[in-house]
């Protein structure tokens, strides 16, 4: 693209600015990305990968990744741009990592439920792309639910992660609950063994009695709700999950 | 797709919005920004509830946070948002007033709290209203010289407050200050309940004098605070003033160097506070409350898009609109005086829905087809234990008949529940219910007579009609039942998953402690709840177990037979 070229579309980009109260604009050109003072050799996820969020939101934590050299030390000032199928947004979309090693950016998911493959990338000395997927999940209404209610019902036992709010139930019992993201047990089990265990309990199915059945507290749709959070989380990810949005 | 909304009853676009009838898919779905309506964003869909559902439902888990943050937040301080029913939404916080400020806290703490509010307390809901520096002296200088001292705000105690951290700590901790009160730890994580102000930095806020003052009673101040009024003895206000004094900041105030301030300071210090809409928020002498200081709201989700201004890059669409505006209001023009918040993206959103909800439509509804809210409570109990109950804002945590906090157990059928005997021991001095809990009910070192008043008025007052509790005994059960329902507790229903009888054995700490349950409950209480929770408490997450009559019985001679814990049955031995 010529000087001139340039010259014009900033004088368009003034027009359209300036008349923004009375007309309707388009996004702009994009930003120039910044210039990178360092390359890298590897990019690593440093923490916000596997969130969920409802369809469109952004997530609760941003994603951070990391750049290192060769021998795996934090590279300050490596350029990263974030890519993702159309109705992903991020925010920034790219810039440069700080001084140990990282960028964060905030993450919107698309607009349809299911899991968006995000590429975080980076250049190497020689220019070559480098580049970390990271899996994030959008979740439809019915599994957002699904998930209000696990937060209310199910977490403080199957999930055994405290926090400093909230102390875990799940070292207390004597035989372990499964985790909602254990895909490697989950999945094997069908919608209709999984809505007997949580309506009937876990007698039900010759399982633990200390999961009680919720089948008088929980209506129908909340058992749905749920079941249909617990394969939208699954990891390795359940066959009914959904959907994969990848960048094409 | 709910299943409780029939596609062929409802339709699309009553949820979903868009433009109603098409001939083919595309057309349907592919929503254009030309529409004047159009497809709502799948994260926003809870609004469309929100128009006929005009209170709380399990489903709409955003929209229910959305419309209390709206009150909570203090946008209905300042935007008049009325109800297609008729009602003004009320704010449910409680902003301090400043008509004694000076009493509480120095001009410099004010000028740094003003310029910042969230560097002071990063839970502050105060916003931020990016004041200039001569902005926050005039304003500071005018809140401190229209203040005037309020009689009994300050105290000089016989006993000194020395910092004895060991002492103030277990203080802190024994009255569970922390059930309401954050502070942020050294890991930066902010622990402890949001009812009250965190108290981080408080050592650089509050005069030692005043502080004193509250502690020993916080009504002198501010008659409706939601602080109850411990019965602190003068040296138990000296340790916790110390503790509490010592909890600053070195850096805070250390650059805020104040020159007293000029009559023309005052004077336009004044005209800022009106000028932003301070006494929305805050009662301030002299100032009125201004009325209609921002646009009303009360249609807010039907604004036309040629009405709305947009910045630059942002989609075109009024959702986007409204969420922007809350995220960064000055963006959209820097005269404007709507102040920055710190609102996390899920808050945003969750806002967002619930004005998105306050639309024409929910307006022109015909009245049959919406769902009304529950009517608001303002329940108070009467008398002297009304008084007493008032005095010790037991209603910041706990509701009754509909009116209080949800932080505690609904104390609506607590005359039903438990036992005179415990109940004036707990009053007295509250023992661990819920170990994995860490907010917990104070001692507020009751006398022995406002126990017993409590009391008294509880077990009368607060029962429920459908359980005679003397209709059942609290002991003699057979041995026999007792072991059938020792077997169904560890066996069949597996209980102490989250609930501990034998503290050697069991672990659970979901569900309060059952050692000494016997001494503590009803056995009618005990009855009634093993055959439906929900109906004692709403949403509880004890689950109903559609136990049978014989079932419920023998457990609940089981929890009856474990006695012990109170002082009196200690005494007894």
């Amino acid at each position: 693209m010529t000087r001139s070229t340039y010259g014009v579309l900033a004088l368009v980009t003034a027009i359209l600015a300036s008349s923004l109260a009375t007309s309707c604009s388009r996004k702009g050109p994009p930003a120039p990305l910044p210039k990178p003072t360092a390359f890298g050799a590897a990019i690593i996820e440093s923490s916000g990968g596997k969130q969920g969020a409802q369809t469109g939101a952004q997530l609760p934590q941003p994603l951070v990744v990391q750049v290192n050299d060769a021998q795996g030390a934090a590279v300050t000032g490596a350029l990263v741009e974030f890519a993702a199928a159309p109705g992903v947004s991020f925010d920034p979309p790219n810039g440069l990592t700080d001084s140990s090693g990282q960028l964060a950016t905030n993450v919107s998911l698309g607009g349809t439920a299911g899991r968006y493959k995000i590429i975080a990338s980076t250049l190497d000395k020689a220019s070559r792309k480098i580049e970390l997927n990271v899996e994030e999940i959008a979740l439809s209404y019915q599994q957002s639910l699904g998930r209000h209610l696990n937060d209310v019902y199910c977490d403080r036992c199957h999930n055994a992660e405290s926090t400093v709010e909230r102390v875990s139930n799940y070292d207390n019992l004597e035989v372990k609950p499964h985790p909602f993201t254990d895909g490697e047990t989950l999945n094997k089990m069908s919608d209709a063994d999984l809505t007997a265990i949580v309506s009937y309990g876990g007698s039900a199915l010759g399982k633990s009695a200390l999961m009680p059945a919720w089948g008088n507290t929980l209506s129908k749709a909340d058992v749905e709700a749920l079941i249909s959070y617990i394969r939208a989380i699954s990891d390795p990810p359940s066959p009914s999950a959904g959907p994969v949005f990848g960048k094409n | 797709m709910l299943p409780w909304h029939k596609l062929d009853q409802f339709g699309c676009t009553i949820c979903h919005r868009g433009q109603g009838a098409a001939t083919t898919v595309a057309e349907a779905h592919n929503s254009t920004l030309t529409w004047e309506q159009p497809i709502l964003p799948a994260k926003y869909v809870e609004s469309s509830c929100g128009e006929c559902h005009r209170g709380p439902l399990p489903g709409t888990p955003q929209l229910n946070q959305g419309r209390n943050l709206l009150l909570r937040e203090g946008c209905v301080h300042c935007h008049l948002v009325k109800l297609p029913d008729g009602s003004t939404l009320k704010p449910t916080d409680d902003p301090p007033s400043l008509s004694h400020i000076a009493d509480k806290t120095t001009r410099e703490w004010i000028y740094a709290w003003l310029k910042d509010p969230q560097a002071y307390a990063t839970t502050a809901t105060m916003p931020n209203f990016k004041l200039t520096d001569d902005e926050a002296l005039d304003i500071s200088a005018f809140l401190i010289a229209n203040s005037t001292p309020l009689v009994g705000d300050t105290a000089v105690l016989k006993a000194k407050a020395l910092p004895d951290p060991a002492a103030g700590a277990s203080l802190y901790g024994e009255s569970f200050c922390a059930s309401c009160h954050a502070v942020q730890n050294a890991a930066g994580n902010i622990v402890g309940g949001d009812i009250g102000p965190e108290l981080t930095r408080v050592g650089n806020k509050v005069r030692p004098e005043w502080l004193q003052a509250w502690l020993a009673n916080p009504r002198n101040y501010d008659p409706g605070t939601g602080m109850s009024h411990y019965r602190f003895n003068e040296a138990q206000v000296a340790t916790l003033t110390g503790f509490l004094l010592a909890k600053t900041d070195s850096d805070r105030l250390a650059n805020v160097h104040l020159e007293a301030a000029t009559p023309e300071q005052i004077a336009h210090g004044k005209r800022l506070v009106a000028d932003y809409g301070c006494a929305s928020c805050h009662e301030i002498a002299g100032i009125k409350k201004p009325e209609n200081f921002a646009p009303e709201l009360s249609r807010i989700g039907s604004k036309p898009i040629t009405q709305l201004i947009f910045l630059p890059g942002m989609q075109h669409a009024l959702p986007d609109y409204i969420a922007g505006k809350i995220k960064q209001p000055r963006a959209f023009s820097p005269g404007l005086k709507m102040p920055q918040y710190s609102l996390t993206p899920a808050q945003i959103d969750s806002l967002t829905t619930a004005l998105l909800s306050l639309n024409e439509r929910s307006f022109t509804l015909p009245p049959s087809l919406a769902v009304a809210a529950a009517p608001q409570s303002d329940y108070q109990p009467a008398g002297r234990p009304g008084k007493l109950m008032a005095d010790l804002a037991c209603f910041s945590c706990h509701r009754i008949n509909g009116h209080g906090g949800d932080m505690a157990p609904d104390l609506t059928w607590e005359g039903s529940s438990v036992q005179r005997e415990w109940l004036v021991q707990f009053l007295k001095n509250p023992g661990t219910l819920r170990p994995a809990l860490i907010r917990r009910m104070p001692r507020f070192n009751l006398t022995d007579g406002e126990a017993n008043e409590l009391a008294d008025y509880i077990m009368i007052v607060y029962q429920n009609p459908a359980i005679d509790r003397d209709s059942m005994p609290l002991s003699g059960y057979a041995q026999g039942e007792i072991e059938l329902g020792k077997q169904l507790f560890y066996g069949k229903y597996a209980c102490q998953g989250c609930h501990i009888v034998d503290i050697r054995a069991d672990k659970g700490y979901i569900g309060p402690t059952l050692t000494h349950v016997g001494s503590r409950l009803t056995a009618a209480w005990i009855y009634q709840w093993m055959r439906d929770p929900q109906a004692l408490r709403p949403g509880t997450i004890e689950p109903n177990r559609a136990m049978s009559d014989e079932d419920a019985r023998a457990l609940t001679a089981f929890l009856m037979s474990q006695k012990g814990g109170t002082a009196l049955e200690a005494a007894k031995k």
